[in-house]
């Protein structure tokens, strides 16, 4: 267990209340697999039924959106931090 | 704390963009099922006015209340809207197209920018969802548009900025007592704290939790534009770029008041103006991709430096389906454009100005606009606010002594 995932709060219903969660992989999408099949709602939230991200959230990796690093390939390694927000407008 | 005089507002229902769920009108603006962003639902059957019916009406956006997702009497910023609209026939001749107009909204009150227009209907939501305290993520004129109008309805902001800003923006944040704070880092950065902070307190964040009701607050610019060419729609618009809602709110507005049946003409063209330095919508647009590739920015139009733009997928279509397109321009060519604007029409707008002028000049050269056009070009900024960015292009004057030889002489020499 060494990713650390930080979700919304509107997804908390789907983690049994939880808002951050650990997750193992070494892509983003290997932690997005992880966390599907331990809770079986979430992971359509996080990813499409092609297995693509959605254009309405947004994933950090650390401080960077993922699609900077190669988006769901982007590499992930122990003590990392994912951030998963709805995209929200501009100011 | 100000006890508000509370009338009687209230705010819409959403419903879902993606899965069409309703909600009962809250400070979420996604979707509990699916993240997708919620959008206020208007009874289809709601009776809406007359062109002389709307000419009767407050020179202010709510004239146009049926198509805000506001009901019953705003409560707080009551007068925001109504900027100029005039005709610029030294800037039309300069550009190279037919005729242009100026929709003024660097002159926007209360905060000189035309987030006064949204801001108001989110502090209006805000209200009618019983808040007590506003906030948002800002590149610099949301933060001045929601420090001065929770001012005037005595509520107290949180505003979320990136922390080296323009220092008109900063001080005119400020000085309205709002609670300021810098976050090291890009707007991007800025945004996705405050998209966790929506999360953890209960504030209405204007462009996060109540985006909903916000984002029609846009709409109101092509209803202006449109009642105040006494309904006749212009050919093309052009409007600069962030996270891409203006662009597609403008489409909207003009596209509602086509149904209604008030405006003679057709959809104009709408064109969205980038800066080179921080273009993903643009670049969209160029390279037909169906997903934005964010891009860390790095211009001078710092109110338009957003990298990650949430609504630049849904900004490229509207661009595209109305015939219009989308330009991005240099740092070098926006100081032009603002100092085109100010030297041919008397209008200092800010950087996100100069982006929209030197965007209609690259579009002149590429041959989408021309001489057949009536373009109206939305100033959305005041340039008082961002100094910084041509103190330098306009060199020093000369300074003399009192004395009428010395102006003589300099006459004589210009
Ligand atoms: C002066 C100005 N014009 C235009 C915009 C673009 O707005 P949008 O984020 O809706 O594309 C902004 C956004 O901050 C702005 O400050
Ligand atoms: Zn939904």
């Amino acid at each position: 267990m060494s990713i650390k995932v930080s979700l919304p709060g509107v997804l908390a219903k789907l983690t049994d209340g939880q808002n951050t969660l650990d997750a193992d992989g070494s892509t983003v999408a290997q932690v997005v697999s992880d966390l599907a099949a331990r809770y079986p709602g979430l992971g359509p939230r996080l990813q499409n039924a092609d297995g693509e991200p959605y254009e309405f959230v947004t994933i950090y990796l650390n401080e960077e959106d993922i699609r900077l690093a190669g988006g769901f390939e982007a590499a992930v390694s122990a003590g990392d931090e994912l951030t998963v927000v709805p995209a929200v407008a501009g100011g | 704390m100000t006890t508000a005089v509370l009338k009687n507002v209230r705010a819409l229902p959403l419903v879902c963009t993606n899965c069409a769920e309703q909600f009962d009108a809250t400070t979420s603006a996604i979707c509990d099922s699916c993240l997708a962003p919620l959008e206020p639902l208007y009874a289809k059957d709601r009776r809406l006015p007359s062109r002389e019916e709307l000419r009767e009406r407050t020179r202010s956006i709510w004239r146009y209340g049926e198509w805000l997702p506001i009901e019953g009497e705003p409560s707080d910023s009551n007068e925001v809207g109504f900027t100029p609209l005039f005709e610029v026939p030294r800037l039309a001749e300069s550009l190279g197209v037919g005729r242009a107009w100026i929709k003024n909204d660097s002159v926007s009150a209360p905060s000189l920018s035309f987030k006064d227009r949204v801001v108001a209907v989110a502090l209006n939501a805000a209200r009618a969802l019983g808040l007590d305290t506003l906030g948002c993520a800002s590149t610099g004129n949301l933060a001045n548009a929601v420090a001065a109008q929770a001012a005037r309805a005595g509520l107290p902001s949180w505003i979320f900025i990136p922390e080296d800003l323009e220092k008109g923006k900063v001080v005119g944040t400020s000085i309205c007592g709002a609670n300021l704070v810098r976050v090291r880092g890009h707007y991007d950065h800025v945004n996705r704290l405050c998209a966790q902070v929506a999360d953890r307190f209960g504030w209405g964040v204007v462009n996060v939790n109540l985006r909903s009701y916000y984002g029609e607050g846009s709409k109101t610019l092509a209803f202006e534009i449109a009642d105040q060419l006494n309904w006749r729609l212009p050919d093309a618009v052009v409007a600069p770029m962030a996270g891409g809602s203006l662009v597609t709110k403008l489409h909207n507005g003009f596209g509602e008041f086509i149904s209604a049946g008030l405006v003679y003409g057709n959809l104009p063209r709408i064109f969205g103006a980038q800066a080179a330095r921080c273009s993903p919508i643009v670049n969209l647009l160029e390279t037909g991709e169906s997903h934005v590739t964010p891009v860390i920015p790095n211009t001078i139009a710092r109110s338009i430096a957003i990298g990650n733009p949430a609504d630049g997928v849904k900004a490229a279509r509207v661009l595209e389906g109305s015939g219009g397109w989308g330009a991005a321009v240099s740092d070098r060519e926006i100081v032009t454009g603002i100092r085109l604007l100010a030297s041919t029409t008397g209008v200092f707008t800010e950087t996100a100005g100069g982006v929209t002028v030197a965007a209609t000049q690259e579009l002149v050269r590429q041959g989408r606009l021309g001489p057949r056009d009536e373009v109206v070009l939305c100033i959305t900024g005041n340039g008082f606010k961002t100094i910084e960015a041509v103190e330098k292009g306009v060199g020093d004057s000369p300074i003399v002594n009192p004395r009428l030889d010395e102006v003589e002489e300099l006459v004589a020499s210009r």
